[in-house]
């Protein structure tokens, strides 16, 4: 009984943390004299308040839920990628290119080449610390978030310099951005929105990668490797080399929302300096999305529908009860930050049950098991 | 007389340490049961015993790790409450682990104040510690540089620094739970040299071995202590390396399962040779030449620690051989990996099952095909068949009456029995040449322990070579055609069943030469 209330309560803890991380935001709200209630109101009615909010809120969600599906890869295999700001810029520079280069092939085929350009320069991205850490044990959390800042600097570099705009080139302010994609480079629309195929392709590769985690010898490894590479080894598993895929994977499908980004609301890509001016941040919250979904690519689904209406109606409440913009900042980051730790803190009860269990009769530590059987039965 | 108190270190002596009646119990264990056991003054007294015999159970009780169920300690004669290492630190006793609690990073003296409060308040006072290190240093001629790196030190000069820690704490007695067991030989001659200093000084010291020539060499006394049991004290000059293996494994031997009559085979796995390092890097095999036939259980005998998860892990390809070959059915394999050799229909049943056996936060299913999942029937060009998995599962579950709710119950919900029945179903139902069985009954229950015997008995009858390594020796003598005992990393002898007592396969654990053992009993 003890423990289905725990499972109930592992599953609740990212609705808890959201809800206390508002509560603190509402806090914050309080000292800039704003009412919470009417704030938080206003946010809902952004998010969902018409058919063109809900489609806004749709089209941020499809970046993060793209990049979820990766982190639902990653993570599954223990490895944490906060590389998705990197590599999400990676390919969008890649998928790009193509489309300001080849312009004179049908748009079918320059689009699906790009959206494979974005997902294989992710791809790489994230392959250069998963073999970092699988080969030579350096920690991939730095360096998938150094991955990041060397990214951010290729995309400023190539975007004031090879890649820019020629009519930029030409004018004295410089705008670093590329030149435009051609209209039939474009992905469709799915309404009179801003909605567009991307979030289509998302939900199908949501149920891909279900299908890869558990129907796959391959999910199957990635699983195995993330749980136990002990038993995996003895079962003979090259560990490695899963570690290495799940983070490729992982990068892969960031480098994929980066190109969808480009192809699908921006039609070039243009930097203020930083990874957030292009990614939105999506490399980032993509992850709370994940965590919101239980590392689950179903899940995920309505995981970044929820963050992508936090994004949008912020901007409306912003809007409408004048609260500055940092706040909207603060709040999304409040999210984040409690979603994460309850995930760790999560993680760490689970290992200190687990610990207590195996300690408890340290000459035969099978003992343990006898009774948590028996408490399942 | 007040003089005559004081250890040269300063440190009042403790004349006497007494513990009484010491009784412990974990769930479904008696650790300890009703143990006395006492030190003086100036002497080492030894403990001896098998793993699991409740050496260290009874230590950490006295280091204030545990915390006895029934019993008292009684220090000069007036009981002491010990509830935590603080306390006995503070009593005066120390404790020198087997693994040592250093920080590499750190300096000696850095490492002997690290949790002390410096008398500086917030400022180090390293300079004052390192003075009273050369003090210390001096007066028990241990040569030790407090400047020096503890990752630039040998692991006998580390030792040291453990010692000189405990004696900077004002260890009066002092516990070394198998000190010898990560030194060279010339090392533990060094260390005897120290302890026997130590003990001239007034100190007295517990020393934990199962090494009886260790024992006999250095001790005054001994202990010898089996499941949980006081077997008796002597004077050490009194008992001779004989008694004290007897004492150590002479138990009767149990049920003896039928064994049925298989014909020897041919040769299914071979050794030549074969030598590797074990985790610390120390020599782990040096030497092994073994063979294992069609038909036949070869076991390996061996406190634990002396090569045996090596020997496992260089047949399962899962630990580079330094030197030698692993034969398989006449091919070399000593360069394949785990998979490889898998496929050539090896199967390996871990020591540590919960670790490297199972994953347990996968269904008993998934468990279940872990070696064979990328193989038909159960996936076909990447994709899972996991009809085909569940069948194979059910099927399994029912054939080894491994005890779960279902098969997508989690292995971590199955009791440790059935979850070494996962293993053995996985390792066995894939109709092996060869299997390597490590440990396969500890921790388990009568029944399922009675289960896999009769298992493994079933593929010795089939014709499989099967190479059991257990630390029981009961299980060893009632299983095995012929018996291999591992000391340091050697074979010391290989025994056929019909000559093999638990009296000489207990001096061969110890490292005693058979040829050696007749004239102790001359």
């Amino acid at each position: 009984m003890r423990q289905r209330l725990e499972t109930l309560f592992d599953a609740l803890l990212p609705v808890i943390a959201t809800l206390a991380a508002l509560a603190v935001g509402a806090v914050m709200l309080l000292f800039l004299k704003v009412n919470p209630l009417e704030a938080y109101a206003a946010l809902l009615k952004g998010a969902f308040g018409s058919f063109n909010s809900f489609a806004e809120t749709l089209v941020k969600a499809t970046p993060l839920l793209l990049v979820a599906l990766g982190i639902c890869i990653s993570f599954r295999g223990d490895v944490i990628n906060i590389g998705g700001e990197g590599q999400m810029i990676v390919g969008a520079i890649l998928a790009t290119w193509i489309g300001l280069t080849f312009t004179d092939a049908p748009g079918w085929l320059i689009i699906t080449l790009a959206l494979l350009a974005g997902f294989l320069g992710g791809a790489v991205w994230g392959g250069i610390p998963g073999a970092l850490k699988a080969y030579f044990n350096v920690n991939e959390i730095l360096s998938t978030v150094m991955m990041n800042a060397i990214a951010v600097q290729l995309m400023n570099f190539l975007l004031r310099g090879p890649m820019i705009d020629p009519s930029q080139a030409e004018v004295a302010s410089k705008i670093p951005q590329t030149a435009r994609l051609l209209d039939a480079f474009q992905l469709e629309r799915l309404a009179p929105t801003r909605l567009h195929m991307g979030a289509l392709i998302a939900v199908v590769l949501a149920v891909l990668v279900y299908i890869l985690l558990w129907r796959t010898t391959l999910g199957y490894r990635i699983r195995a490797v993330g749980q136990n590479p002990h038993a995996s080894r003895y079962a003979g598993i090259k560990v490695p080399r899963y570690v290495v895929t799940a983070l490729l994977l992982s990068g892969a499908f960031a480098g994929l929302a980066g190109a969808i980004q480009v192809y699908g609301v921006n039609y070039r890509m243009i930097t203020d300096g930083s990874a957030s001016g292009f990614t939105g941040s999506a490399g980032f919250n993509g992850i709370v999305a994940a965590l919101f979904g239980q590392l689950h690519p179903l899940w995920s689904i309505p995981a970044s529908v929820l963050f992508g209406a936090l994004l949008v109606g912020a901007n409306s409440m912003q809007r409408m009860v004048q609260v500055p913009s940092a706040l909207i900042t603060v709040l999304n980051g409040l999210v984040v930050i409690f979603v994460v730790s309850s995930e760790i803190w999560r993680r760490r009860r689970q290992r200190r049950r687990l610990v207590v269990g195996e300690e408890e009769a340290p000459p035969k530590p099978d003992k343990s098991q006898v009774q948590t059987g028996e408490a399942q039965k | 007389m007040t003089e005559s108190n004081k250890l040269p270190s300063g440190q009042t002596r403790i004349d006497s340490l007494e513990m009484l009646n010491i009784t412990k119990r974990f769930p479904g264990v008696l650790a300890s049961d009703h143990v006395n056991f006492d030190v003086k003054s100036g002497e080492v007294h030894a403990l001896l015993g098998e793993n699991g015999a409740g050496k260290s159970t009874l230590m950490k009780i006295l280091y204030g790790l545990y915390h006895p169920d029934e019993g008292e300690i009684l220090l000069n004669d007036k009981p002491v409450s010990i509830a935590s290492p603080n306390d006995s630190i503070g009593l005066g006793i120390g404790m020198i682990h087997q693994h040592f609690m250093l920080v590499p990073t750190l300096t000696v003296a850095e490492n002997v104040a690290l949790g002390l409060p410096s008398t500086r308040g917030f400022m180090t006072d390293l300079d004052q510690v390192s003075k009273r290190i050369l003090e210390l240093a001096k007066i028990y001629s241990l040569k030790i540089d407090p400047d020096a790196y503890i990752w630039q030190l040998s692991v006998g000069q580390q030792q040291r620094v453990e010692i000189i820690k405990a004696l900077y704490r004002g260890a009066a007695l002092l516990i070394l739970d198998e000190p010898t067991a990560v030194l060279t030989p010339q090392e533990v001659d060094e260390l005897f040299v120290i302890m026997r200093q130590m003990v001239k000084d007034g100190h007295g010291l517990i020393f934990i071995s199962h090494k009886l020539h260790e024992v006999v060499e250095i001790s005054n006394r001994v202990t010898v202590l089996r499941d949980g049991r006081k077997i008796g004290t002597r004077p050490t000059s009194e008992v001779t390396k004989q008694d004290l293996a007897n004492w150590m494994v002479g138990r009767e031997v149990g049920f003896i399962p039928d064994r049925g009559v298989v014909d020897r085979g041919e040769a299914r796995l071979e050794l030549n040779n074969i030598s590797c390092s074990s985790d610390r890097g120390t020599p782990g095999l040096r030497g092994v030449t073994l063979e294992v036939c069609s038909g036949e259980i070869l076991g390996i005998a061996g406190v634990s620690g002396n090569g045996q998860r090596e020997l496992a892990e260089v047949i399962a390809g899962l630990r580079k051989a330094a030197s030698g070959q692993v034969v398989l059915e006449g091919q070399d394999v000593t360069g394949l990996p785990p998979a490889a050799r898998a496929d050539r229909m090896l199967s390996y049943i871990p020591e540590e099952r919960m670790r490297d056996g199972v994953i347990r936060e996968f269904t008993v299913a998934e468990n279940m095909v872990l070696r064979e999942h990328e193989k038909r029937p159960y996936s076909r060009a990447g994709f899972l068949n996991l009809g085909k998995i569940s069948r194979h599962a059910d099927e399994l579950i029912k054939r080894f009456h491994v005890k779960t709710p279902s098969r997508d119950t989690l292995a971590k919900n199955l009791s440790g029995g059935n979850i070494q029945k996962v293993v053995l179903a996985r390792e066995i139902s894939r109709a092996p040449r060869v299997v390597i069985a490590a440990q396969p009954t500890r921790g388990l229950d009568i029944g399922a322990t009675e289960y896999v015997r009769e298992q493994l008995l079933e593929q010795r009858r089939n014709g499989v070579a099967i190479m059991l390594i257990s630390e029981d020796l009961d299980e060893i003598l009632a299983l095995s055609d012929r018996i291999a005992v591992l000391y340091e990393g050697r074979v010391m002898d290989i025994v056929p069943r019909e000559h093999a007592t638990p009296e000489k396969l207990g001096l061969l654990m110890a490292g005693v030469h058979l040829e050696e053992s007749v004239s102790v009993v001359k």
